[in-house]
């Protein structure tokens, strides 16, 4: 069968690949176009390793056609930090100790994300049920939710930027 | 060996060396990496739980169209039964071997039978369908209950117990005293038998690996583990492939928690690499890895405990059967060794039995057997303190191990902290708080303690001195738990320097010495010891270096803040000689700084912990939710208080889950029913409390840095403190594991407080 070929934009640049019929996005991902920070932990949407927005909604790219990102703008792992400079959310999971083994890392911040865009102003159990999504099985959780609560609040400024 | 006391670096919550490439999506784990003219590997499973293989004819997969190599048993080094156990550390040969591909017989669903390696991954699950495997089938058992009967289904025909063949295929014990004169004494006698169900570690990552095998046999292994070494020794040891010629580089580990303390993928993959002249990548689906890895034990124990009416414990029982799944080797040691250890009981009796059946060969799963241990022994302890109308803490601290006290499993302890954790969580804030309003929702509180051994062994470090005058510190131990800013931490500390000019690193088999696996909580305990031995003769070269320089003796000179000084004004005055300006005037002075350290390090101590636990029960829909936490563990020294923390956290919620919900259900064919995460139900964000962490710090007198392994014992006492928490609340004790919602449901609906079972 002909392979598909595909034009979206992903992090911003505009973007093309093959991929076959029945390929998810995260394949694609993780294979033609090589960013591999998005992870396969279940191919059933359970595990969240491989969240990704689409048109700034949060799915998981294992649950979504490789040939569904037609026109569609896309953003993964790679695509959060402006070049030398993080995150907000990224800098506070490195000061928190927020991640250990670091494979759902990708996942979860992407997916904090997402929740910070809809919702600057969550609450700690908004979090955690944003979060729901997405396993860890190293930290149970704890400094995540502290990482990302304190991130809103840093980002609507209300507690300064800590020092270096 | 002196403490480090003022420290700078120990203590503090840097940023670990690994943290911008996990936070940017840069860290290649073992699924990450690709080679030019790589192939796919894929492996065929038994469906039967028990079956003996006739014939496997592979020949139309052979001839299917992109199909490069095709693996069976017959291509892996056999080690027979007959010649005896081959030990590779705590692993037999003999049944790795037989794990990783089936011989005469498939011992269970999922039990890799052949092994195809093809151009596409697709093209290699086609050409497995293609192999005709003849399979006689087999009666088969799962259930503890069902695989001792004396007429069960036999795995392993030359296995004898009490001179029949059986199922039990070993039994170990640790006794101290006499317990039919300790039980004579007690005014409260309490025996309860408990059940646990199969879980499994649940690491996100399922294992992966990359092979490539030059036509002269160098191979080059990619893969995520706890322990390159351990790859390269098994890989060696089922293809015939010297050690010399296999490097293994670590990748990045998403998750272990010890299930990824022996090989799957990795000797298939090499022969399949071999064999097709290409390189070979294979990754487990989920389904495979909750089929064919792992889990632990589910367990049958019993739990007999006596006391005086002044609570003194004067003896106790107990019998811990395990199941090992296909192969021997359940931990009947964690169960029987660890769990009466928190306590000084002058007539013990502590006995473990491995018990084989058709389900996956067991693996390590934090603190093995500890935990199901734990579960009995700590739910009656609970029940004995209420007999004896004692506060729970109060009875653990009135009969607490401590310095002097013999276990039974053998040492006599030095100083240990266990004393310290009750007395820590007497005094912490959760216990002193009221359980609050939960609105009709009935809400309860329980304690438990745990014991893990921990453990020291062969670690390896170099520590060298880049041409800049900054440090590059490579350990052999995969991290999984932020040890690589334990060692960043100490050896900035050391060399009184920044923590960010020390760089850590993860050595492959070929570059750094031999390193036993990343388990037991022994990492940063041992591999401390290696850098620390390294930093310091690289402290005494920068001395030497020195004293050269100023002319005077090297003992003269100390080591401050990253530079050296003279050790007083009698040596003469001499500005300070920095780390920098050192190294740049070493190929001058001597050559190039640095050193390693190759240790069989000793003197690991034990862990303690005490946990408390609150939880609110949802009576219409039997769901019980831990609302409150708090962790109370002697960790020797928190070198990095972050992970130390996260460890705690990490082990209390994988303890929920296996207490709560997480369970392998088994269909009438005797497979797995749940092998996703949708079904198999580990705890999400939102399923939790924030967990709060007491570090009591007693350090370890035997460890420069005072460090006591971590990582085990925040799982140990978990289900017994959630355990005795839903008894506070509904007054119903749970005999068996998990109390999930269709369980309390029925428990509840039964109104029978005593039925539970």
């Amino acid at each position: 069968m002909a392979k598909i070929h595909v034009t979206t934009t992903i992090n911003g640049e505009p973007m093309e690949y093959l991929c076959e019929p029945n390929d998810t996005m995260l394949d694609a991902l993780r294979g033609p176009l090589g960013l591999t920070g998005s992870k396969e932990g279940c191919s059933s949407g359970d595990c969240g390793a491989c969240s990704i927005t689409v048109d700034d909604r949060l799915i998981c790219s294992c649950l979504m056609l490789a040939a569904e990102a037609e026109g569609h703008e896309l953003r993964t792992i790679e695509g959060m930090a402006h070049g030398e400079q993080l995150h907000p959310l990224q800098q506070k999971f490195l000061e928190h100790a927020a991640l250990q083994c670091g494979i759902c890392t990708s996942g979860m911040l992407v997916a904090s994300d997402a929740l910070l865009r809809k919702n600057p102003d969550p609450s700690e159990e908004e979090v955690r049920f944003w979060l729901a999504g997405n396993l860890c099985r190293c930290t149970g959780y704890d400094k995540i939710v502290r990482a990302v609560l304190e991130t809103a609040a840093e980002m609507r400024g209300e507690i300064k930027e800590a020092a270096q | 060996m002196n403490l480090v006391t003022n420290n700078k670096w120990i203590g503090q919550r840097t940023i670990r060396p690994d943290g911008m490439d996990k936070v940017t999506g840069r860290a290649q784990f073992a699924a990450d990496t690709t080679m030019p003219g790589q192939i796919w590997g894929k492996i065929l499973r038994s469906p039967h739980p028990h079956a003996r293989i006739r014939s496997i004819d592979t020949s139309k997969a052979e001839k299917l169209p992109g199909v490069k190599a095709v693996v069976t048993s017959r291509d892996i080094v056999d080690f027979t039964i007959e010649k005896g156990a081959v030990m590779l550390g705590i692993q037999d040969m003999r049944w790795i071997c037989r794990n990783v591909m089936a011989r005469d017989k498939a011992l269970f669903p999922g039990h890799p039978v052949a092994a195809v390696a093809a151009t596409t991954e697709a093209i290699a699950a086609e050409a497995c369908k293609l192999i005709e495997v003849d399979y006689e089938v087999l009666p088969w058992s799962i259930e503890i209950e069902d695989a001792i009967k004396p007429d069960a289904p036999v795995l392993h025909e030359f296995n004898k117990f009490e001179g029949k063949p059986s199922n039990i295929v070993g039994r170990l014990e640790h006794k101290k005293g006499d317990i039919a004169e300790g039980f004579k004494q007690a005014d409260v006698v309490i025996e309860r038998t408990f059940t646990t169900r199969p879980v499994h570690q649940g690491y996100i990552e399922p294992h992966a690996c990359l092979i490539s095998v030059a036509p002269d046999g160098k191979t080059t292994i990619w893969s995520s583990s706890q322990g390159q070494f351990m790859v390269r020794a098994m890989t060696s040891m089922l293809t015939g492939i010297p050690q010399s010629d296999i490097r293994a580089i670590p990748a990045e580990i998403g998750g272990g928690f010890g299930g990824k303390t022996i090989v799957y993928l990795e000797p298939v993959a090499t022969l399949l690499a071999k064999k097709s002249g290409r390189p070979v990548k294979m990754v487990m689906t989920r389904e495979e890895v909750m089929r064919a890895t792992g889990p632990t034990s589910g367990s049958r124990s019993t739990v007999k405990i006596g006391a005086t009416k002044d609570g003194r414990i004067v003896a106790a029982h107990g019998t811990f059967y395990l199941q090992a799944g296909a192969f021997p080797g359940s931990p009947i040691r964690g169960a029987a060794g660890c769990s009466f250890t928190p306590y000084d009981i002058p007539n013990l009796l502590s006995e473990g039995f491995d018990v084989c059946s058709n389900r996956s060969k067991v693996a390590a799963y934090r603190a093995p057997g500890a935990p199901i241990g734990a579960y009995a022994v700590e739910c009656v302890m609970d029940e004995v303190a209420e007999a004896l109308k004692m506060d729970p803490l109060d009875f653990r601290l009135k009969n607490g191990a401590k310095e002097g006290t013999k276990a039974a499993h053998g040492p006599t302890f030095p100083r240990i902290g266990y004393i310290e954790t009750v007395e820590a969580a007497k005094a912490s804030p959760h216990y002193a708080a009221p359980l609050g309003d939960g609105h009709g929702k009935p809400r309860g509180r329980g304690v438990a303690s745990g014991f893990w051994f921990n453990a020291g062994g062969e670690s390896s470090a170099q520590v060298n001195i880049t041409e800049d005058g900054n440090v590059v510190v490579t350990t052999g131990h995969p991290d999984i738990g932020g040890s690589r800013a334990g060692i960043a931490n100490i050896c900035a500390e050391l060399l009184g320097i920044d923590y960010r000019r020390v760089s850590v690193i993860i050595g492959d088999t070929q570059t750094v010495g031999f390193s036993n696996l990343t388990g037991g909580s022994r990492v940063l305990f041992a591999s401390a010891m290696v850098v620390t031995q390294s930093a310091e003769k690289v402290i005494q070269t920068l001395r030497e270096r020195a004293a050269k320089i100023w002319n005077i003796d090297p003992e003269a000179v100390k080591w401050e803040q990253g530079a050296a000084h003279p050790a007083s004004p009698n040596a003469g005055q001499f500005p300070p000689l920095t780390l920098e300006e050192l190294a740049e005037k070493a190929p001058a002075m001597g050559g190039p700084i640095g050193a390693g350290v190759q240790l069989n390090t000793q003197g690991a101590d034990g862990g303690f912990g005490t946990h408390i636990c609150d939880v609110e029960i949802d009576t219409d829909l039997g769901i019980a939710r831990v609302i409150r936490y708090t962790a109370v563990q002697d960790v020797g020294r928190a070198i990095h208080p972050g992970y130390v923390e996260g460890q705690l956290q990490g082990g209390v919620a994988q303890g929920i889950g296996w207490a709560l919900n997480e369970e392998y259900i088994y269909t009438k064919e005797g497979k797995v029913d749940n092998p996703g995460f949708l079904d198999y139900r580990m705890p999400v964000c939102s399923d939790l409390p924030m967990i709060d962490c007491i570090m009591v710090e007693v350090p370890n007198p035997k460890h420069p840095q005072g460090v006591k392994g971590v990582g085990e014992v925040p799982l140990v006492p978990v289900m017994a403190a959630v355990a005795s928490a839903i008894y506070n609340a509904l007054g119903i004790r749970f005999y068996s594991l998990p109390m999930s919602p269709p369980k309390v449901s029925a428990a509840l609906d039964a109104g029978m407080k005593q039925a539970a079972e």
